[in-house]
């Protein structure tokens, strides 16, 4: 859990000039005008869901399920809005029918962040399964998807990949590895 | 539907005639969302607007879809049509619209007790649950059986005004949809965006 808390005590700099993986996915976000956050909540994304709740721009609020949230995005994005589901491994794993029957026939631009569960380090036999079936589904439809292990990719990553989705209608997901995250570690 | 365990005293109405009704009173541009199967069957047959959107998969998210767009059109009511066996799939969608309030979002489900499209089977709920019930225990207060086709028209006057989301209950036969959707996924979503105003047609 070290890189991972280190980065979470990081947060309280929090702003326009952090560099920390969540500081830039929260920049990025704004930056491509993506208000609407409806998520499933992770461990390691629990320091970029704060800051997304504490900041106004963004209307930041859990669901019950996944494909709950695509259905809420895509309902905004007919509607003029823009937003981004937030994930965990096992959450995108309940999606291959929302996507094969809402977000690509539709051409819906669906914009999901992945926290990438069941690699480097993973201590639960089901996570690491279930992450096994994660980039077959997504190749399965032909989707869009790319594996972020660098801090200093993953902001040139997440904004043309966000840029590509809407301006070509198609969803997208960005998985965080552990590599960029820290990930979680051990029972906790 | 079990007709003598059946206490709610309201009456077994038509989806085709009580969809035809909601889309008679609407005056605004109001969105439309009509979820799988007959559901947007008949949204499609009562005549189509730029302003409905059919579903033709993902059962079980019509609530969300209209949670989405009226987030993102505060101004603008936006309806929801599902059936009783698509709700099921995804109760926890219940929460989530009365955690985050949205004044503009009226939920309509009809409820037949089965999953009709498929053959007739009765759902897990149909003697057991409460619709309307689970949506005010999911925090839906302003949630109500329609006791008839007037009361109906009553309740979307009254969800017209609403400063609250708010769920009508319409028990409904055994009737499949009167039409069927043009199953064209692209052109249902690109004409709805037109209805709303948030693109030009090319």
């Amino acid at each position: 859990m070290a890189i991972a808390e280190q980065q979470t005590s990081s947060q309280a700099t929090q702003g326009a000039g952090d560099r920390s993986w969540h500081g830039i996915v929260l920049q990025t976000l704004k930056r491509n005008e993506i208000s609407l956050i409806p998520y499933v909540p992770d461990r390691v994304l629990t320091p970029l869901i704060k800051n997304l709740h504490a900041d106004p721009f963004f209307t930041t609020f859990a669901t019950a399920r996944e494909e709950e949230a695509v259905g809420i995005v895509s309902g905004a994005w007919m509607g003029g809005r823009r937003g981004a589901v937030l994930m965990q491994t096992s959450g995108f794993a309940t999606l291959a029918n929302v996507l094969a029957s809402l977000a690509v026939p539709y051409q819906i631009p669906l914009i999901m962040f992945v926290s990438e569960r069941g690699t480097l380090g993973e201590f639960n036999y089901g996570q690491s399964l279930v992450c096994r079936t994660m980039r077959p589904v997504l190749d399965s439809l032909a989707l869009e998807h790319h594996t972020i292990t660098r801090l200093d990719e993953l902001e040139f990553i997440a904004d043309r990949s966000i840029k590509q989705a809407v301006t070509t209608q198609a969803p997208v997901a960005l998985i965080l590895n552990p590599l960029l995250t820290g990930g979680k570690v051990f029972d906790k | 539907m079990n007709q003598e365990l059946d206490n709610r005293n309201t009456k077994v109405m038509n989806r085709f005639d009580v969809t035809s009704r909601l889309i008679a009173k609407l005056r605004n541009e109001e969105a439309v969302i009509g979820g799988i199967g007959n559901t947007n069957f008949d949204l499609w047959a009562a005549g189509h607007r730029p302003q409905n959107f059919y579903m033709l998969g993902s059962m079980g998210l019509a609530f969300s879809i209209a949670l989405g767009v009226a987030l993102a059109q505060p101004e603008r009511r936006v309806f929801a049509l599902e059936g009783d066996g698509s709700l099921l799939m995804q109760l926890g969608a219940l929460s989530t619209i009365a955690a985050l309030k949205p004044k503009n979002l009226t939920m309509i489900v009809m409820d037949n007790g089965i999953y009709q499209i498929t053959g007739a089977q009765p759902t897990p709920a149909a003697n057991v649950a409460d619709i309307v019930a689970i949506a005010i225990g999911s925090g839906l207060a302003n949630s109500a059986w329609a006791a008839d086709e007037e009361d109906f028209e009553r309740l979307v006057d009254d969800a017209m005004a609403a400063s609250e989301p708010n769920l009508i209950g319409v028990r409904i036969d055994d009737k499949p949809g009167v039409g069927t959707t043009r199953r064209d996924p692209v052109q249902i979503r690109e004409r709805f965006m037109h209805g709303l105003g948030v693109r030009e047609p090319l």
